[in-house]
């Protein structure tokens, strides 16, 4: 440890992605982990057992579970938007290589009490009981409009300005109806409340097309999730880092993050300190320099049934809207099984969540339970989410958010580009991420 | 013919010539200065065993065998392993029964052992017996050579062994359970800024 490191990331994916970018461009990195496995809240826990001594459930999984190393299950439930920019880093870093992927087989609204399938093709829409004839007319000429509107040809706004009219307005324009608008700001542009209503309508209109976009490109829903878990993304950013030089420790306890003159010069464990210019963490790491912003309730169920009336599929999304169950929040369910290697052979992991709003956290998650019955075993949590109040720039301390509520990746990219932007004073590039020398010897791959 | 992928995973202690003996057996070289931090992701090479070939697709530990910090991913779907130690220097040796328990800890429940005791042109520094670690690889029924990265000595023949006791019969799951690699979007959409 007696050398010095320009950053020293602690934790999590996000950190390991940094780690993988900043190796890439010549920062020597050192990453240590308090915990035995990679990634930190977004690590897939294995075997079965560790998850219920995680949730200090009594007593070890029945024999109906299977083999434990079978499963590997995600503490935070998420999918990567498939033309979405976590992709993008997969692809320019290659990190694509050491991962494999299925498409989620459907994506599914609440309505009324019950779940309709999100259509993914034109056919679907036409057929879909979701809205009226009149509507789905309507629907499509709005989905065309968003289609063609492109952000740098004024000619495609049609008398909208993308920064200035409320999305409110655009869907008046389009005379869409109360459930078409929930669906559409919900299940396509998948915000978690309604604020998106009464903001410039631009960032609304990219999202829907992120999402067609997404859809697009295999078919059957927007979006993707890698065999094993999400944790096989930070653990191949790990090795990506690795690959540049990065050095990495796991098991160690961080005793104190060493400050001189109000910037960082080192972390402090088992007694030893390492060196560095720049730390990246997460917010457990650093409790005094972050500010809580929220309380999410997950809960991981395990079924040995597929979820009614998604026509059996293997994989799904839920979206509850917020308006259907008279809440501020949307309530999410990600479904994944033994098709992605997490659960032992016929199970299932349901992964129910909301932002809560009130102090009855098991009542407000109820409607997405109702939906899984039965379940076999449910491991509740509720997280703080937590913001940095210290954004580095005297410190040079970099400290990353919580993963928030949503099931996809956009928001954590986003805090990603943030921080390198903050850490390198440059705008992020996606160019720069390329690996900057051959590292695959022998033959071609031919993939 | 028949072409077979077969993932290798490298393990052992920091600087018993892991990356040497790939290197040796892909690129036909040595590099005494070879640098022991940066690995190469994958180094692959095809031979043909019987009426097969069979294409190594060899993983590094790219240094993370340093802190033990090789993670599960690296183990994933391997089809063997060769587990290297320096016969120049006994505790590298002794880490080698950690480094098999890792294995049957981490690693898939068929998977084929090697073990290679490298650096044999170094026989008058030697620390490590061959009886010694040929029994010890004969009670886990595991592939055992010693071998010689900077003179080629057995490092072919370390392949070919492995070649001989992967199973014939393909048991690679059905396509329908397997993902698939994400790759970039054939550019049909005009470049858009973000």
């Amino acid at each position: 440890l007696n050398e010095t490191y320009g950053a020293v990331p602690v934790l999590v994916m996000f950190q390991l992605f940094l780690s993988g970018i900043m190796s890439v461009n010549g920062k020597k990195v050192l990453h240590m982990d308090r915990n035995s496995y990679y990634g930190g809240d977004s690590a897939s826990i294995t075997p079965l057992e560790d998850l219920y001594k995680r949730f200090k459930l009594p007593g070890c999984p029945p024999e109906t579970m299977g083999r434990g190393r079978d499963w590997n299950v995600d503490l935070i439930p998420k999918f990567l938007m498939a033309n979405g920019q976590l992709v993008k880093m997969l692809l320019y870093t290659e990190v694509t290589r050491y991962l494999d992927f299925k498409v989620t087989e459907g994506s599914f609204v609440y309505k009324g009490g019950k779940i309709y399938k999100v259509p993914s093709t034109e056919a679907e829409a036409l057929a879909s009981s979701l809205m009226g004839l009149f509507e789905k007319r309507r629907f499509r000429k709005f989905l065309v409009y968003v289609a063609n509107f492109d952000e740098n040809d004024p000619r495609t706004f049609e008398g909208v300005d993308p920064k200035k009219t409320t999305m409110r307005d655009v869907y008046k324009k389009f005379d869409l109806g109360q459930d078409v608008i929930d669906f559409t700001g919900h299940a396509l542009a998948l915000y978690r409340t309604d604020d998106y209503l009464d903001q410039p309508c631009q960032e609304t209109i990219n999202r829907i097309k992120l999402y067609s976009e997404s859809l697009a490109r295999y078919g059957k829903s927007p979006y993707l999730y890698p065999l094993y878990g999400l944790g096989e993304l930070p653990q191949g950013f790990a090795r990506l880092s690795a690959i540049y030089g990065g050095t990495y420790m796991l098991n160690k306890p961080i005793q104190e993050i060493v400050i001189e003159n109000g910037k960082v010069v080192g972390v402090k464990s088992e007694g030893e300190i390492a060196r560095c210019k720049q730390l990246i963490c997460d917010p457990s790491y650093v409790p005094d320099r972050v500010t809580k912003v929220g309380l999410v309730i997950r809960v991981i169920c395990i079924l040995s049934h597929p979820i009614k009336n998604t026509n059996d599929a293997n994989s799904c999304q839920i979206i509850i809207p917020q308006n259907q169950v008279n809440r501020k929040s949307d309530i999410y369910v990600c479904m994944i099984s033994s098709a992605h290697n997490v659960a032992a052979q016929g199970k299932y992991i349901a992964i129910a969540s909301t932002t809560l709003e009130t102090n009855d956290p098991e009542k407000e998650i109820k409607p997405a339970l109702d939906l899984l019955e039965p379940i076999e075993q449910k491991f509740v949590s509720i997280s703080e989410l937590f913001a940095p109040t210290d954004m580095g720039t005297e410190s040079q301390i970099f400290i990353s958010r919580t993963y928030d509520a949503t099931t996809h990746f956009e928001t954590t990219c986003d805090d990603i580009k943030d921080i390198y932007k903050r850490m390198m004073g440059s705008e992020f590039d996606f160019e720069e991420m390329k690996r900057k020398k051959n590292d695959i010897y022998g033959e071609e791959e031919q993939q | 013919m028949a072409l077979r992928e077969l993932k290798v995973c490298l393990l052992g202690d920091t600087g018993v010539g892991k990356s040497s003996i790939v290197w040796r057996f892909v690129e036909d070289s040595f590099d005494p200065n070879i640098n022991p931090t940066i690995g190469a992701s994958f180094m692959t090479k095809t031979v043909q065993y019987q009426n097969e070939l069979h294409k190594f697709l060899i993983w590094d530990t790219a240094g993370q065998e340093r802190f033990r910090a090789l993670a599960p991913m690296y183990y994933r779907g391997s089809a063997a392993a060769i587990i290297v130690y320096d016969i120049t220097k006994e505790e590298t040796f002794s880490t080698l029964k950690n480094w098999v328990k890792e294995l049957r800890q981490h690693g898939p429940p068929n998977i084929v052992v090697a073990i290679a005791g490298n650096k044999c042109d170094l026989n008058d520094v030697r620390e490590v017996m061959e009886k010694d670690a040929k029994d010890y690889a004969d009670s886990i029924h595991a592939v055992f050579v010693e071998t010689s990265a900077k003179n080629a000595i057995n490092i072919n023949e370390l392949f070919i062994e492995i070649s001989r006791r992967i199973p014939s019969t393909d048991t690679n799951p059905p396509s329908s359970s397997k993902g698939f690699k994400l790759r970039r979007q054939p550019s049909v959409t005009k470049p858009r800024c973000c």
